[in-house]
């Protein structure tokens, strides 16, 4: 029997871990955010429990703000592969207007996607939720369990992690208390590409370069489809060929220039140019370990 | 430094072909407070030009705060505020990077007393320990500990790098005299790869060393890209071990056994044996998303399909059938305590083995001093002891010792108060049945287990001189043998009850040799007979 290769590695560790959430938790959800990392995990999922369906539900928490693209490749693959889609909004917040200009993109943050995965966890009555983190993301992520546990209030304790030995995860919780479980830890970006890439996973066009309209900012390059994106004075989108490197609320989420229009063409951009992913995100930059803080909250 | 070659020109279909054949190697690095562990990954890292531009920008802003050279390598591991602020590692961190030979996952822990938890965390998943030690300090009680917990968890191959040598003056007879004092402690130099290094200048982290013409051996990275650990073909090579996390039974036509293979292979037509119930089968077929598959071996994650309707269910095993695991629920374990509550022997705890999760007992705790390696008897064991102890649980497990296979050999127990993860454990082996503490009056059969045989009562004849050489043979042998010289009936019948072999003299002579100790031979042999023969006649 040959080895197996880290792919493979990877996979059984992942499909593993899926099964147990399925096997120990009441009323478990997959986070779906459409992004690659989501794509792969639902694939995953497929391979679990295989010849049978995704025996749980996948939830997109919708801040409103996402591009039209993603929304459309959400219905049409969710669909497609006959996994129940629950879309969740802070419709609340949206009354009130809330937008990145408004509140600043942490408190938007805090309402769109913290504050309305809160709810739509607690709706659901959601005891473990998957998401799509990995730990070579960021460096908070590097110190994330397989199983993070959530108090009642959705929110992390880094200094108070439970132990987590071999492949024995610790699912005990109380009622309103939950488990957030990353399959694809042990992943990088390169891994989830390559994957993508070997198992012919669909995923957004934005991934791909294009031709495309958009407002150049600095260094930064935002996609005007969105009436509540404010214009500069004399400002008017131009044409460049780019793609999204990761994919977010269209106003906060730049896009590099990019001629690779193909997965091989990304993998090879991925490991000629070294950026770490998230750098396009405005919303990390805020402050040094700004993500820690908002996991500490109940983010992702 | 040696010339680069000139670069071929780069085809993605290549690299793509070069990554499906690469490997995976998990290790863990170990070492004191301020031994340089943060750096030296932080060094591995950027050497071999695993980190994004972005992060060394992220943290040349942040090392304003501290000061340690140019770029602080450290802060690409220290992950957590409280880390950065108190420049210490607290918690686990994993690492991801790859070279055009392997990919790596680095679990960083830290080396404080008190995270020994986090060490013990790292290694479970670890084929390959590096163990970091100051050449200013020498072997510490800490390098012991780390070697120890390193080993206690089944990791066979270490790197022991000498690291800060820049401080030392790059001295050989530094290094030689800490290799010495490590294999004095830790006398396996097979499993042992020694090398000098300096994390902070980058001496033999990625390139070899000019500054230590006298170290003629690989690079650290050099040498984690060569390292064969035989973990996976070891698991490979192992009995089939199968525990079935889940049924999956989409209709009527279908019953699928979902589960990740703890060891071996497996052909559809081999012959499986299923725990609990003993009863054998064979593979019908092995399910994938992908197509059923001719064969599979650990660590795959498959859907199994047998010939017979067995009626599995999670928390079984599927096993090799001319070898199976053992099966019991009283165990030796090796423990690793990781709670600051500690260990309670009158409660319960729960228990989480493979894929089963059940109610156990835990008692007799020998605590283990790691300096000394000697045990001791404890009351109870507190946070980052080590101890072995014995577990008895509410089901039978199923189960090979941790030194053969680590998926069926670990568990960790749950508290059922707090839900936290209290302990990991590394089961030995099995304990005997009769070990077991059962309550109530004490029977005539533990009587006979602990003495090793039934009661009787022996009469000699008038010689008290063979009653008397008869008492001290059996005495010698570890029978609880009494002469009674006064006897009476009542007596005797006390002595029986109390499992002993009664001996007492009595009127009429026997037919037997003239020499006590010829006699005594003959009767012990006459009585070990009978006693034999009741115990193939089914015990007491």
């Amino acid at each position: 029997m040959p080895r197996l290769s880290y792919l493979e590695t990877l996979e059984a560790e992942s499909i593993h871990i899926i099964r147990e959430v399925a096997c120990e938790f009441q009323n478990p959800v997959m986070l779906y955010s459409i992004g690659k990392d989501s794509s792969v995990m639902l694939r995953l999922a497929q391979k679990a429990f295989h010849p049978a369906p995704i025996p749980f539900p996948v939830l997109h928490v919708d801040t409103s703000y996402k591009f039209r693209e993603m929304i459309a490749f959400r219905d049409w693959y969710t669909a497609q592969i006959g996994v129940k889609l629950i879309v969740h909004k802070n419709q609340e917040a949206l009354d009130a207007g809330a937008t990145p200009y408004k509140l600043g993109t942490s408190r938007c943050c805090g309402f769109l996607k913290t504050q309305s995965l809160l709810d739509g966890l607690r709706e659901g009555g959601f005891d473990a939720a998957f998401g799509g983190a990995r730990r070579d993301e960021e460096k908070s992520r590097a110190k994330e369990r397989i199983y993070s546990f959530r108090d009642t209030r959705g929110q992390w304790d880094p200094k108070n992690q439970r132990p987590e030995l071999w492949n024995l995860y610790n699912g005990r919780v109380e009622p309103g208390e939950s488990i957030r479980v990353f399959p694809l830890s042990n992943w990088t970006e390169l891994d989830v590409w390559e994957y993508i890439h070997a198992e012919k996973i669909p995923v957004v066009p934005l991934y791909f370069a294009k031709e495309r309209p958009m407002l150049q900012r600095g260094d930064q390059l935002i996609s005007p489809e969105l009436d509540i994106i404010p214009r500069l004075p004399g400002e008017k989108p131009v044409m460049v060929k780019c793609r999204m490197r990761s994919l977010g609320c269209s106003p906060c989420t730049g896009a590099i220039r990019s001629e690779a229009d193909t997965i091989p063409k990304i993998i090879e951009e991925l490991i000629s140019f070294r950026r770490s992913e998230r750098e396009n995100r405005v919303i990390d930059f805020d402050q040094e370990g700004s993500m820690e803080i908002k996991k500490r909250e109940g983010y992702f | 430094m040696a010339t680069l070659p000139a670069a071929p020109a780069f085809s993605i279909e290549q690299f793509l072909e070069e990554e499906r054949g690469k490997d995976l190697l998990r290790f863990t690095t170990a070492g004191s407070v301020d031994d340089g562990k943060s750096t030296l990954i932080g060094r591995l890292l950027y050497d071999s030009r695993n980190v994004y531009e972005d992060q060394v920008r992220s943290v040349t802003k942040a090392s304003v705060n501290r000061s340690a050279g140019p770029i602080d390598f450290s802060l690409l591991t220290d992950g957590l505020r409280a880390e950065r602020e108190q420049g210490i590692t607290i918690d686990v961190a994993y690492r991801y990077f790859a070279t055009a030979r392997r990919k790596f996952i680095i679990a960083d822990t830290p080396g404080h007393e008190q995270y020994t938890r986090n060490m013990a965390t790292g290694a479970s998943t670890a084929d390959l320990a590096i163990i970091l030690i100051d050449a200013r300090k020498g072997v510490l009680p800490q390098s012991r500990r780390h070697t120890f917990i390193a080993s206690l968890l089944g990791i066979r191959r270490l790197a022991v790098a000498v690291n800060k040598m820049d401080l030392v003056d790059y001295s050989e007879s530094v290094f030689q005299e800490i290799r010495e004092a490590f294999l004095a402690w830790h006398p396996h130099p097979e499993q042992c790869y020694f090398l000098p290094i300096s994390a902070l200048e980058g001496d033999n982290v990625v390139e070899r060393s000019a500054r230590m013409p006298w170290f003629q051996g690989p690079s650290l990275l050099e040498y984690l890209e060569t390292v064969e650990t035989g973990a996976q073909d070891a698991a490979a090579g192992q009995p089939f071990r199968f525990p079935v996390q889940r049924v999956i039974r989409p209709n009527q036509d279908f019953r699928g056994y979902a589960g990740q293979i703890a060891s071996g292979a497996i052909r559809p037509g081999d012959e499986v044996c299923a725990l609990p119930s003993g009863r054998h089968s064979r593979v019908r077929s092995i399910a994938t998303f992908d197509g059923d598959l001719e064969e599979a071996c650990a660590p795959m994650s498959v859907t199994l399909t047998l010939e017979d309707e067995l009626d599995l269910s999670r928390g079984d095993m599927l096993a090799e059938a001319p070898k199976p695991p053992g099966a019991a629920a009283h165990f030796e374990t090796r423990l690793v305590w990781l709670n600051q509550k500690p260990l309670d022997l009158k409660r319960r705890y729960l228990l989480k083995h493979t894929a089963q999760l059940v109610s156990a007992r835990i008692s007799a705790p020998q605590r283990i001093d790691v300096q000394t390696l000697q045990s001791a008897p404890a009351a109870t064991l507190e946070m980052n002891d080590i101890a072995t102890v014995e577990i008895e649980t509410s089901k039978p497990l199923f189960f090979d010792p941790y030194v053969r296979n680590r998926i069926t050999g670990s568990l960790v127990l749950i508290d059922v108060e707090t839900n936290a993860t209290v302990a990991a454990g590394m089961i030995v082996r099995a304990v005997a049945a009769h070990a077991s503490k059962p309550s109530g009056p004490v029977t005539t059969a533990e009587r006979r287990a602990r003495f090793g045989h039934r009661p009787a009562t022996l009469f000699v004849g008038p010689r008290e001189s063979l009653a008397a050489v008869l008492e001290r043979r059996l005495f010698d042998r570890g029978c609880m043998a009494v002469w009674m010289r006064e006897a009476t009936p009542e007596g005797l019948r006390a002595l029986e009850a109390a499992g002993a072999i009664a001996i007492a003299t009595s009127p009429e002579p026997l037919d037997l040799p003239e020499s006590d100790a010829r006699a005594a031979d003959i009767l012990i042999e006459r009585l070990f007979e009978a006693d034999q023969k009741f115990e193939k006649g089914g015990g007491i």
